[in-house]
């Protein structure tokens, strides 16, 4: 390997490093504001000079490569004094409003001129101004504090896959904006807020709200979908005042979608704070001992195979078991995690789980999506195939039409004809992947609802493992699923099917057969009431809620511990970062009582031994944050029926997808927007 | 009012006129099939001849389509170059070079001119429609300094009074010849006799 020296010191560095990384390395910090690890070098802040051997001007470390035998200062009255002095010129057209400004505290601008600023002024010149810009309902703009690092330019083209940011004007009237001051249509936008390293691109809603040496920091994971990207909850008090993401390159990098980041607007409001009877049509205010009679004594006079549950979106495995073991112990034997009716083949984990792993999306050289919309399902994930996309123009195949992905892709089929010609090696898309090496088959929640779905999962596993694609090194299988509580639920045989009859619970359902009917946070179920008598167990007056007959208040993820298994099988622990409102129970306290009133006994002593129990039940399980260990079967699950049919990949309202999305005013702000240019659009 | 600020009232659709789509294929044609926005200063002059020496968002937008661009880059680009007209001027567009070397040879003088003759502020047309003026950097014909551009021609030579009779014939709608003001041939000697040098301009 190369080797560089530093302040004198020797040391060893990967070709195609920059100066700036190789000093890094060395332990030398250098300043920088448009540099970015993750997005493109710029070069313009100027802030990160250093001094290099035989050259007689500092040289800008982020933009230099390094090569052998270089010989760089990083310490040294001229790299001082040239830092200095940008930072000066930096300083020149920002305002000194850092006592009302947002970022304040967490300003990279201010932090560095700590160390590199001057006192006082020496420029007598007006200041310029610049006008604010619009840029939809999450970003707060504040141009005048802008520095001109682009980095918000870059990461808008490069990772969100939006060219609509941009630079306009030059010299001293450059100014960043939208292309006419539109909102930015991307899931990720707000990312820009944290890469802005002033206080130009601020948070819209958390505008003023919190300065953030006062909020607690919990570090935890996001429920919205079921990639589980890592976050850092910020609270204030009980409330949540802000959610940012937490760096993990397996999962979400350093982004996380708008849904994650400003959903938690929806934890404070549409609460369910006390538990709730319906008497006479309308829902009467009651308390736990009288609620928990009712609900027992309505267990106890309704026949047990007319009793269902069904388990929401956002629920964690220790809820999802303890509900289990109170079900099973009841003799309860219809329960159910699934909204739609899609078919899943629970035998094994590789067959519901995205065996590819995200960050292995990065090393395939052909993806196909069959049924899919990453870029609603699962936005991590449609960032990852984007980035793969960027650096190599993998051949990106589509079954069905997602819409625009932020990248380029080729429809190769809208039947379900055309994925058996592609698995049979009749048309152009199997030559495509049979020549690639490490192909990638995504298959949506769409594909498997249709009557086709056992035979599309079944059959393209069957061609997958025929050729290869499917081994110890490589797994080509990926199941796209939506929801965090999913491969947890299925992990803990959340669900009644054989393999017949996979949607018995879904007929039954809708034939109105049960009588008794128990959701714990299921808001997504397309159900009409008749005369079922309904128990809804959440934390947000939602959908369910409404029609129910008995409301029993639960926290929200971010009020309690919790275990989820993401869509790649990787358990993370939620972590409890505030407390929930009023009276509301933990869900597993909930049904320890309910199981108290009816057979006098505990589920569960403690959550320890919950936690414990449910870490048991956890399908090839290999540690907390890692991929479970998968074995490869051949057991041949039939092939089911074959329908020739359309696949029509079902619209996800994004912005609206979950009880807490659907209460939170910033999501419903934004989804409003959205639609309005999906109307100009088709309008003109 | 700027030149360089989108225009307040804008007209509805652009197309390039038949004879400019000839010109902006021919255009394509140098440059690869994947590169094709390196086309894309060509075509904004184009659009910018074709619409009265100004460039309307719709051609922005038309040229973006037209090079499957998005819109952001190409208003980027337009707002950069200080040549791009983003708001109407005159139909007589004057270009006072006020670069060094003009402005030693006085310049200023010139812009009092316009200031007079045209509107008091750069960037407004005047009254009657005809002109509109703004201050340029150096438009490379320092040695028959001072200068102006008029659309596409050079004035030069120039002093307080030939500027006055220059603009009043545009306010007119004639325009005299351009040229040199003091009677050089392109920028040779002012005077062929004195080859020392003495009294040359």
């Amino acid at each position: 390997m190369p080797k560089i020296f530093v302040n004198d010191k020797e040391i060893e560095f990967q070709n195609g490093m920059t100066v700036l990384q190789a000093c890094e390395l060395a332990g030398a910090e250098i300043p920088r504001f448009c540099y970015h690890e993750r997005l493109s070098i710029a070069g313009n802040c100027r802030m990160c000079l250093v001094e290099m051997e035989k050259s007689p001007k500092p040289i800008a470390s982020c933009a230099m490569p390094a090569t052998e035998g270089m010989k760089i200062k990083t310490n040294t009255d001229m790299v001082e004094k040239a830092r200095k002095g940008v930072m000066e010129f930096l300083l020149v057209n920002h305002p000194l409003d850092c006592p009302v400004c947002d970022q304040g505290g967490e300003c990279d601008l201010q932090d560095q001129s700590l160390y590199y600023g001057f006192d006082k002024s020496r420029f007598k010149e007006n200041k310029r101004q610049v006008k604010d810009k619009y840029m939809g309902p999450l970003i707060k703009t504040q141009m005048t504090r802008c520095i001109h690092c682009t980095r918000c330019v870059r990461f808008a083209t490069e990772v969100g896959g939006v060219t609509e940011l941009g630079a306009i004007g030059r010299g001293e009237n450059m100014e960043i904006t939208t292309y006419l001051e539109k909102s930015m249509e991307s899931e990720l936008s707000a990312n820009v807020i944290d890469l802005c390293p002033v206080g130009a691109l601020t948070s819209k809603p958390y505008a003023f709200e919190a300065r953030p040496w006062e909020l607690k920091k919990t570090e935890t994971i996001d429920v919205m979908d079921a990639v589980g990207s890592n976050i850092r909850v910020d609270t204030y008090g009980w409330e949540v005042k802000r959610i940012l993401p937490r760096l993990n390159d397996n999962i979400n990098e350093e982004w996380i979608s708008d849904k994650t980041r400003y959903a938690c607007d929806g934890l404070l409001k549409q609460r369910l704070d006390k538990p709730y009877k319906r008497e006479n049509g309308k829902l009467v205010e009651s308390d736990w001992d009288e609620i928990i009679n009712i609900v027992c004594s309505k267990i106890q006079e309704t026949e047990k195979n007319l009793i269902a549950a069904h388990i929401g979106d956002m629920q964690s495995m220790e809820t999802i078991n303890s509900f289990k073991s109170l079900l099973e112990k009841i003799d309860v034997n219809n329960y159910e995690f699934r909204e739609k009716p899609f078919y899943i083949n629970p035998e094994n984990k590789i067959n519901y789980i995205f065996n590819s792993s995200i960050k292995g999306i990065e090393d395939a050289d052909c993806i196909v999506l069959i049924g899919a919309n990453p870029r609603h399902e699962a936005t991590m994930v449609n960032a990852r195939i984007r980035k793969n996309y960027i650096s190599k123009k993998t051949p990106i195949l589509s079954f069905g039409n997602p819409g625009d992905l932020t990248y380029d892709y080729t429809i190769a089929g809208n039947t379900t004809e055309d994925v058996r010609k592609f698995i049979n090696k009749e048309n152009k898309a199997s030559d495509i992947i049979l020549k690639s090496k490490k192909p990638i088959i995504i298959i949506g929640e769409s594909a498997l609802e249709l009557d086709s779905g056992q035979f599309i999962l079944e059959s393209v596993k069957k061609f997958l493992l025929e050729n290869n694609f499917i081994n110890e090194k490589w797994n080509a299988l990926n199941i796209l699923i939506q929801n965090a509580s999913s491969v947890g639920a299925i992990d803990l045989g959340f669900l009644n099917i054989d393999k017949k009859n996979n949607f018995d619970f879904f007929k039954k359902l809708s034939n109105h057969e049960f009588n008794l009917l128990y959701f714990v946070g299921s808001d997504n179920l397309n159900f009409t009431k008749k005369n079922e008598f309904i128990i809804y167990q959440g934390s947000h007056g939602d959908r369910t809620a409404q029609i129910a007959d008995i409301i029993l208040p639960s926290p929200a993820f971010t009020e309690q511990d919790g275990l989820f298994v993401n869509l790649e099988g990787r358990l993370q622990k939620s972590v409890k970062s505030t407390y929930p409102p009023g009276d509301s129970k933990e869900d597993w306290k909930i049904f320890n009582l309910i199981f108290k009133n009816l057979k006098n006994q505990d589920l569960f002593q403690n959550f320890k031994e919950l936690r414990k129990n449910t870490l048991e039940k956890v399908k090839n399980h290999s540690d907390f944050d890692l991929l479970p260990k998968t074995k490869i079967s051949k057991i041949d699950s039939g092939s089911g029926n074959f329908m020739n049919e359309p696949i029509s990949i079902k619209k996800i309202d994004y912005y609206f997808s979950n009880s807490i999305a659907r209460s939170s005013k910033t999501m419903s702000d934004c989804r409003a927007i959205r639609s309005k240019n999906l109307k100009n659009k088709t309008g003109s | 009012m700027s030149i360089k600020k989108v225009h307040d009232e804008q007209p509805k659709n652009f197309e390039f006129s038949e004879e400019n789509l000839k010109l902006a294929n021919k255009i394509l044609k140098k440059y690869p099939n994947n590169q094709k926005k390196s086309a894309v200063m060509p075509l904004l002059y184009l659009a910018q001849n074709q619409n009265d020496n100004w460039i309307p968002l719709a051609a922005l937008k038309y040229i973006g389509n037209f090079l499957s661009m998005s819109y952001i880059n190409v208003y980027e680009i337009a707002t950069f170059y200080t040549m791009y007209n983003l708001a109407p001027v005159g139909k007589y567009f004057v270009q006072v070079c006020t670069t060094s070397p003009c402005l030693l040879r006085g310049s200023s003088e010139i812009v009092k001119a316009c200031k007079n003759k045209i509107s008091s502020e750069p960037d407004n047309i005047s009254k009657n429609g005809m002109c509109s003026w703004t201050e340029v950097e150096c438009l490379g014909a320092c040695v028959n300094a001072p200068m102006i551009q008029i659309n596409n021609d050079y004035y030069e030579d120039l002093d307080l009074k030939s500027t006055e009779k220059i603009l009043d014939s545009l306010i007119q709608d004639n325009p005299l010849k351009p040229g040199s003001f003091r009677n050089r041939k392109n920028s040779a000697p002012e005077n062929k006799t004195l080859t020392n040098g003495v009294k040359n301009a």
